[in-house]
């Protein structure tokens, strides 16, 4: 127990990211992740990584672009507003295949919004946001301790497929004190540039070029082709899913993040009246656990898509599962969070009583 | 087994402080905890408030809409949280501060002077520490041990030496409840 | 009997009579309320068009009985361009923090002072971001600890203080540009004649206008009202020095 710390969610993710080697940060202040660059600005120099508040979230994209292009572990963080300005950034990195760290705690929008908790930039994060034919990994944790965690699965996997990948979370899980345990470190002490990034000659036969500019047709095509190869073997091997008392479940929730955390008392408080409802939880949204949902056809005899948005994840859910179950919908926005009886109650209303 | 509770008043009074030190104790205990702020602009007038949640099982929201209990240390807080209380819920109200009543009779309703009792200790600092006392003394989410045990956590350096009045302020609370 | 009473201060009738949400000791209130007296003043109310930023002053809009809009953070100077260009007989100015106007919105400023059409801006230096929480803004003096600069701005970590005023009044554009300090009656004073020089260059078609404003912002800085206004005198003000540093022919 005594290796646990209560921390705040956003100052405990900024933890998680240096723990997983991250030690580059640019950052643009912006309500509710302001914790994650004030960390970084106090932590960042203590283990000889650098922190630069940029003048604005387009300069903090491009910072991250450049500082990533080197190959280091990098990131930037921010909220709903600020990611919307870092969509073109983020276009570049991926069409000239650098890997680093974006992460979103999402506020309730549309403009300026509120700085309350949603997940209303959802199809921006797994449909694309910025301009062309891209992919980003996008996790979603529901805890902090599993942000931490994934914080390491992050710089992995965008290293693995030199990709972008984005961490969704929203101001809930980053205002929020939970325990949490630092268990992985990854030490970058002795990490070497890989061979495709851009750190000076140094004796290399050749000139490294990292760029998004492919102006013959042909060409760019070819580098489309290659990109959807690999985005499919994402999709193929990485999508991951939590699947709450699913075993003997007649009906199940689909929900991720804040709102799972949610759903699973729901799924407790109809357990407790004899619903046998469960969880299904995407952890990552893009790829999204397609498969791992398409099992329960035949078995389910129906689905509730809950969100802190207006049908964005149901979007996905309707493509996986439509025709093959009854699905349902129950959403807030606005920054309105609802409880697990709230929940529990929208089942109710479309499902009967789920038996 | 979950308790939660709302403890709400103005910044600078400890309100967030005794959130963060009864969800500490609850972690050095085993149990999940979580610890909420009111967070933005909100904060702009002054007031600030807290949500914690104390349970065996993996908690859901640490956002509380109708909370079991409320600690109240001004009348703007009371407004706010004595009618959101879930029913037959808890309501500690520090009554040197707030002169008013509550009208809900379904409340366990804990009038205490808590100020007073903090000045008669030495500061009204300790208000807060009273009144979290008062609340330990009514629900026991966790022990006081637990509690004592992570007052060293807050009190680092110079304030130390505060430990020993910090624990007086929360027996007081604890008394003053048990008394009846 | 009694003489008849004389009126020597009343609300301002663009005054929506509302109560602020700014923090005691905030000199937000004091650069709107000058913006209120000039409005009646020179009969304005039915042609002001005010454009607000992303900052502590994001609900400005509430505090006025003008029609106002709100802006995206940084982008301002922008948004009156487009209004000031479909109505050119309209007033119209914009309201900036230092995070909004020089930090993110650097680029909107430079180009409305560069291109020098007639709208005013009213530019708020409080040293930091206010509404995020008081992190370093590009204002920020040498020293100075925020909460991203936790041991003090320095120029290898954090570079160097912008002089926003300064740097404009290079440009050809800009019709009026001055800085004035919120800290006493007197500057106050002061300020009140620049804002109304920088509202009669737009009123009277001359080109750009700005009046950078020294402010406070005792919840960030951690000091008392007092202290604050003291902190100007001392600190502040021998690095933005108060002054007119473009005032072109007609601007009175
Ligand atoms: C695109 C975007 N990035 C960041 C923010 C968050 N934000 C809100 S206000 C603000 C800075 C405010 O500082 P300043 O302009 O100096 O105004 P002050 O509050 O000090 O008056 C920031 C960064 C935002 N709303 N939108
Ligand atoms: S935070 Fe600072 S700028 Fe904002 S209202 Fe308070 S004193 Fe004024
Ligand atoms: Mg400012």
């Amino acid at each position: 127990m005594s290796s646990k710390v209560l921390m705040k969610g956003a100052e405990a993710l900024a933890e998680g990211a240096i723990q997983a080697g991250c030690r580059y940060y640019f950052g643009y202040p912006i309500t509710p992740q302001n914790e994650t660059p004030e960390y970084m600005s106090r932590r960042l120099p203590e283990v000889g990584g650098r922190f630069v508040q940029a003048e604005s979230e387009l300069a903090a994209i491009n910072m991250l672009y450049g500082a990533a292009c080197t190959g280091v572990r990098a990131m930037v963080s921010s909220s709903s507003p600020g990611i919307s300005l870092m969509q073109e950034g983020i276009s570049y990195i991926s069409g000239s295949n650098v890997p680093c760290v974006v992460m979103n705690a999402m506020r309730g929008g549309p403009g300026l919004g509120n700085i309350a908790p949603a997940q209303g930039d959802y199809l921006q994060a797994v449909k694309g946001g910025g301009n062309g034919d891209y992919k980003r990994i996008v996790l979603a944790p529901s805890s902090i301790q599993e942000g931490v965690d994934l914080f390491v699965d992050a710089f992995e996997l965008a290293e693995k497929y030199r990709m972008v990948v984005m961490v969704i979370v929203d101001g809930l899980i980053g205002q929020m004190m939970e325990p949490v345990e630092f268990k992985t470190q990854v030490d970058v002490s002795t990490r070497k540039p890989p061979e495709w990034a851009v750190s000076g000659r140094h004796g290399r036969d050749h000139a490294n070029i990292i760029t998004s500019l492919t102006l013959d047709a042909v060409e760019l095509e070819k580098w489309n082709l290659a990109h959807q190869a690999v985005y499919a073997e994402v999709e193929k091997v990485e999508s991951r899913i939590e699947e709450y008392q699913m075993e003997d479940a007649d009906y199940a929730i689909i929900a991720y993040g804040t709102m799972a955390r949610i759903a699973k008392t729901t799924v407790r408080l109809a357990r407790a009246k004899g619903i046998k409802l469960g969880l299904l939880r995407p952890i990552t949204v893009w790829p999204f656990p397609a498969k791992q949902m398409q099992a329960y056809v035949g078995k389910l005899k129906g689905a509730l898509t809950v969100e802190l948005a207006y049908r964005q994840l149901f979007e996905d859910v309707r493509l996986t599962l439509c025709d093959k179950m009854p699905l349902g919908w129950y959403g807030r926005g606005g920054g309105i969070v609802p409880g697990p009886q709230e929940v529990l109650t929208a089942f109710e209303e479309q499902f009967g009583k789920g038996r | 087994m979950e308790h939660n509770v709302v403890i709400a008043g103005f910044g600078g009074q400890g309100v967030m402080l005794i959130g963060e030190l009864l969800a500490h104790a609850g972690m050095d205990e085993g149990k999940e905890v979580t610890w909420m702020p009111s967070y933005g602009p909100e904060q702009r007038g002054g007031t600030a408030n807290c949500s914690v949640v104390i349970a065996d099982e993996p908690i859901a929201s640490p956002v509380l809409t109708n909370p079991q209990a409320a600690i109240i240390f001004n009348v703007q807080s009371f407004d706010k949280f004595e009618p959101v209380i879930e029913h037959e819920g808890l309501l500690i109200l520090d009554s040197t501060l707030v002169e008013k009543k509550s009208a809900r009779s379904d409340l366990d309703v804990v009038y205490i002077p808590a100020t007073d009792i903090a000045q008669k200790l030495g500061s009204s600092k300790y208000t807060n520490m009273v009144l979290l006392g008062a609340y330990l003394g009514k629900v026991a989410p966790i022990t006081m041990e637990s509690v004592y045990g992570a007052l060293p956590i807050f009190l680092t350096g110079k304030k130390t030496d505060l430990i020993e009045i910090n624990k007086r302020a929360l027996q007081a609370g604890v008394d003053f409840v048990s008394k009846k | 009997m009694a003489e008849e009473m004389k009126v020597i201060y009343e609300r301002p009738t663009s005054w929506a009579n509302k109560i602020t949400h700014y923090c005691p000791g905030c000199t937000h209130g004091v650069a709107h309320r000058l913006i209120a007296e000039l409005v009646d003043e020179m009969g304005l109310i039915d042609k002001t068009i005010g454009v607000w930023p992303v900052g502590c002053a994001v609900f400005g809009y509430n505090y006025f009985n003008f029609d106002s809009v709100e802006a995206a953070h940084g982008r301002a100077p922008a948004m009156a361009t487009g209004i000031k260009v479909t109505n050119p007989d309209n007033f119209v100015f914009a309201y900036q923090g230092d995070g909004d106007l020089a930090s993110i919105g650097m680029a909107e400023i430079v180009h409305a002072a560069a291109r020098g059409w007639p709208i005013t801006v009213i530019f708020i230096n409080n040293g930091n971001f206010g509404m995020t929480g008081g992190q370093m803004a590009p204002t920020t003096l040498l020293g100075q600890k925020t909460t991203t600069s936790p041991l003090g701005r320095t120029p290898q970590v954090n570079g160097f203080p912008i002089r926003l005023s300064e740097m404009l009044a290079t440009l050809d554009g800009p019709a009026y540009i001055a800085r004035v300090s919120l800290d006493s009656p007197v500057n106050i004073r002061k300020a009140k004649s620049a804002f109304r020089k920088a509202f009669n260059a737009q009123v009277r078609g001359i080109g750009f206008s700005l009046v950078e404003c020294l402010s406070t912002c005792p919840t960030n800085w951690k000091l008392t009202p007092v202290e604050s206004m003291e902190r100007i005198r001392k600190e502040v003000i021998p690095y933005f020095p108060l002054g007119e540093f473009k005032v072109v022919e007609g601007v009175l």
